[in-house]
Parts: structure tokens; sequence; C-alpha cells
């Protein structure tokens, strides 16, 4: 493993990051690498700060005016954080799917053609190519094939956050936030999008916050577990859930604290 | 016995409790439906005579004791709702949208959001002498598109009201949702947050259309009236609510019906108006 990790490319390094909610300090000089085409998993106990660690990477907090974050979050040579970086740009190569799923308000189809409408412009062929491949990969062609123009918000919770899934896909980012994805989804959906989480780390580099460590040991290769904004431990997720170095993640991951 | 029984009396007095409100809150009910079904009735009774008679809507209202109709009060009407809310509708939403996904929380938005709740409930005779003296008198004549613009800004209002508290509804997970996609705001807007929204903005557009299709004041100091067929925008136009306000005032009997019949058109086609959106709409993805 230790070997298989220092050969491994890394896909964004976060570098003394630091982030502010108005005067509130939640993220505190926080460093690490996310590897390339691997699951990386984000655990602690509510509050520690992992959903706003992984907000940053797409920069979702520019979004309000009295959010701020410090320090580097290098992609590809270039510091996202850098207020000349283009934030949609960064959003369309770095795709996020949230805890709620987020259907829009209008077809299937429509759905995902929106978010590639925005950077491409395809033939109806092509797009109806683009949304099948979109749809398959997120294991959902099959359940929604015959009702491509029916409401998005016709379909169940699970269903709707596959379809959040494709919608991110489609767009082919290099890189997949997924903020606690399976919390409101039944057993059997949550098994979905597990099973399809381990099919996208062949293409993507997924980034998951999640609150179930079951769920971080099955889906994840790394894993990183923070409290009260800071970094405690991040290693392999095998080392971690084995033979963590630190008493607290020990402490967290058997449940003695959390 | 447990205390969860059949005899509490915690619970049987929650209970007193909930059957008096539940009574109260059906007799509220039943209060307002009945003068408004009175009045329905009352309007149909009245007017619904005048409105089977094609002559209402091919003659122009008459000298007392002749035969007329009210021709041409409905097409100064219908022009002059129809101009004030394509004037005020773009300027409500984009005002709107502005307070909701833009200056939200900030000084400019929370002051606009007051001034704009001040206009809402400003007398609309007020309304109708700003324009007279801004336009009218400068211009030395009634006219059709003051009118319009008194008629406008009174939709003005209503519709940015609406318009940003239904976007207001819009959940804040489906801004990001866009956002995340590399989304622009604007591009968010047209094709998100207006559509999740938009059988709410409609409903305030109708809201308005509503209000301005009975208001008298505004009228009477903008143009006045026209007893002759005229669509002119620049010279006076007759319209329905000065008409039913000089023929109800009026001491004859054959004006009294003209002014019943222009009142139960103008209240059914709004009724109306709002039961169509509301069935076009309903089909909401």
């Amino acid at each position: 493993m230790e070997k298989q990790k220092i050969d491994m490319k890394q896909k964004l390094r976060v570098n003394n990051l630091s982030f502010f909610y108005g005067g509130y300090q939640a993220l505190k000089s926080i460093s690490l690498e996310i590897p390339e085409k691997r699951v990386t998993a984000f655990i602690g106990p509510s509050g520690c700060g992992k959903s706003t660690l992984l907000r940053t990477f797409n920069r979702m907090y520019s979004l309000y005016p009295d959010q701020r974050a410090e320090g580097e979050i290098v992609m590809d040579g270039e510091n996202l954080l850098d207020p000349k970086q283009d934030v949609s740009l960064i959003r369309a190569k770095i795709g996020m799917v949230f805890q709620k799923p987020t259907p829009f308000p209008m077809s299937i189809y429509d759905n995902i053609a929106f978010g590639v409408r925005l950077f491409e412009k395809l033939s109806l062929a092509e797009m109806d190519d683009r949304v099948e491949w979109a749809l398959t990969r997120a294991a959902l062609w099959g359940e929604v094939k015959e009702k491509l123009h029916q409401s998005g918000n016709s379909l169940s919770g699970g269903q709707q956050q596959r379809l959040c899934i494709a919608r991110g896909i489609a767009i082919k980012p290099e890189v997949l936030l997924l903020d606690e994805p399976c919390s409101a989804l039944d057993p059997i959906s949550t098994a979905k999008i597990e099973e399809l989480i381990a099919e996208l780390k062949n293409d993507y580099t997924v980034v998951i916050v999640t609150h179930n460590m079951q769920q971080a040991a099955r889906v994840s290769d790394f894993t990183a577990y923070m409290y009260l904004g800071e970094m405690i431990e991040f290693d392999a997720t095998d080392t971690i859930f084995v033979k963590p170095r630190n008493k607290a993640t020990e402490d967290y991951i058997t449940g003695r604290f959390g | 016995m447990s205390v969860i029984n059949p005899h509490n009396k915690l619970y049987l007095a929650r209970k007193r409790v909930n059957r008096i409100m539940l009574s109260v809150s059906g007799l509220a009910l039943a209060f307002g439906i009945f003068w408004l079904v009175w009045i329905l009735l009352t309007l149909l009774y009245q007017g619904g005579y005048a409105l089977t008679r094609f002559s209402f809507f091919t003659e122009m209202t008459p000298p007392p004791g002749s035969d007329g109709g009210m021709a041409n009060a409905i097409a100064g009407s219908l022009l002059m709702v129809g101009f004030g809310t394509l004037i005020g509708t773009p300027i409500g939403i984009l005002a709107g949208t502005y307070l909701a996904e833009y200056g939200r929380r900030s000084w400019l938005a929370s002051a606009t959001r007051f001034l704009n709740d001040v206009l809402l409930s400003a007398p609309s005779i007020v309304i109708g002498l700003f324009v007279y003296s801004l336009y009218v008198s400068h211009v030395k004549h009634f006219s059709g598109w003051a009118g319009s613009f008194a008629l406008a800004l009174l939709v003005i209002p209503v519709v940015v009201r609406t318009t940003d508290d239904m976007l207001g509804l819009v959940p804040g997970s489906l801004r990001e949702a866009a956002a995340a996609l590399g989304c622009p705001t604007w591009k968010m807007v047209v094709f998100i947050t207006y559509r999740a929204a938009r059988s709410g903005i409609l409903t305030g557009v109708l809201l308005a259309v509503a209000r301005i299709s009975g208001e008298t004041a505004p009228l009477l100091f903008t143009v006045l009236n026209n007893q002759f067929w005229s669509v002119d925008m620049n010279a006076p136009l007759a319209n329905l609510p000065v008409v039913i306000f000089q023929f109800a005032m009026s001491p004859y009997e054959d004006w009294h019906r003209l002014a019943w019949g222009g009142a139960a058109l103008i209240t059914f086609a709004v009724l109306f108006l709002n039961i169509i959106a509301r069935v076009l709409f309903r089909k909401n993805v």
C-alpha cells in the first residue's frame, strides 16, 4: 500500500487551508493531497468541517459573501482559490453531488442536457448519446429510458440522487465531490450508489464526505479523519481502520467517541 | 392505570380545545365565503341581464334614457390593463429578481423592499395624482397612456413583492446544484429558479391584473372618460371602472343596469382569467 501511494499521482494538493464563516474559523490550516482516480473519504463527527472542506474544492463558498478561505488548493499547477480563477470553469471540472437530491424542475433528459449545453454545442443525436451514456454510468438508464421526458421530480429519492450523479458526470469533470450522497437514501439505493462510486474511480477522482464509517471503509481508498476543523489523520483507508496512528482516530473509529 | 388512557384530563382538554379551534376556523371560513358568494350572486342577479344582451358588447355608452352598451369602455379597459401589465410586469419581475437573487440581505435590497412595501400600500388615488402632475399636466390632456402608466405603477410593487417572495421559496440547494455544474448566475436564474417559481410569479402577475382591473381613482386623473368609440392611446379613453362609477352615481335606471353589467363583467373576467391560468400551469414540471 505504501509503495502504491508513492507511485500515485496527486490530483488536488491542499496547502495550509483555513476557512471562515464570518468570524468563525471552521478549518484550521489543513494540508493534504488527494490522489488521482482514487476515492478519498472525509469522516468525522458533525461540525468537524468535512463538508466545509469539500465545498472549498469547487469554490462553492464563493456564492456567499461572508465566507472566505485562506491558503491554497492546487490542481494542475493552478491555485483554485486565486480570485483570478474562473469559478464556473473550476466547477465544471470539479463536479458535486449534494446530500439531498436536487433535480432541476425539468425533464429527466433536460436535467442531464442542461449542464452539457453550458459548455458544449452538440447535435441532437450526440446529445441523446451523451444523456444515455451518463444515465448508463449512473446505473439509471434501464429505469428511466422509457420516461426521459417526465419530470425529474417524479423519480424516487434514490433515483433522483443517481440522476444528480449522472448530471454531474455528463459534463465530464475530472473530480467528483460527493457530500453525504447516501444520507437521505434507503439501503438498496445506498448499495447502488456505492457500487457506482467503485465504478467511477476508474475515470474520476472521487472525494466523498460521509457520516457512515462502514461506508468510508467500503468505498474509499484513502480516509481523512477530521475533528474541530483540524485534519487529525490522513492515510490509506486500510491503515486508518486497522491500525490508526492517532489515538483520537482510533477512538472515533471504534465508536468510543463521536 | 397508565397515564396514557382515554380519560386522561390533559388529553381530553386538548381534544376540547382542538374542537373549539376547528369550529372557530370553520366559522371564519364560512364568514368569508358567505360575503364572497353574496357579492358574486348579487353581481349575477343585477348585472346578468345586461351581460346577456349582445348590444352590451357592441354599442357605445349611451346618454340617459336611450339604449346602449359598454363596447368603448371594454376596449379602453382592455387596452389600459393590457399596457399597464405589459409595462409593469417586466420591471416588477426584474426588480424582484434583483432582490431575491442578487441583492438578498444587502442594505440596498432591504431599503428597496421597504420602499416597495410603501408603494404597495400607497392609496391608488395618490398614484393617479402623481401621474397627473408628472405627465397629464404637461401634455395638457388626459390620455390612455397616462392611465396605463398609472396602472403600471400599481402593478410593479405587487409583482416585485411576489417575485421576491416566490424566488425566496426556491431552495438554496437548487441554486448550489446549478452553480456546481459551472452555470453562471443569470442562466441559473432564467432556467432553474424562474422555472421552479413560475406558477407563483404568474399568480403575482394575475393578482396585479385583478387589482388594476377594478381601479377607478388613478384613472379619474389620467384618462378620464370618453363616450365615443376610441382606441387612441393619446386621447381620453372610456374604461369600465370610471363608467361604472359615473353610471352608478347617476339617477337613471338604465345606466344602473349597465353599471351592474360592467361590474359583473370585470369580476367574472378576473375570476376566469385566474381559473384558466391555474389550469394551464397546474401541470408544473
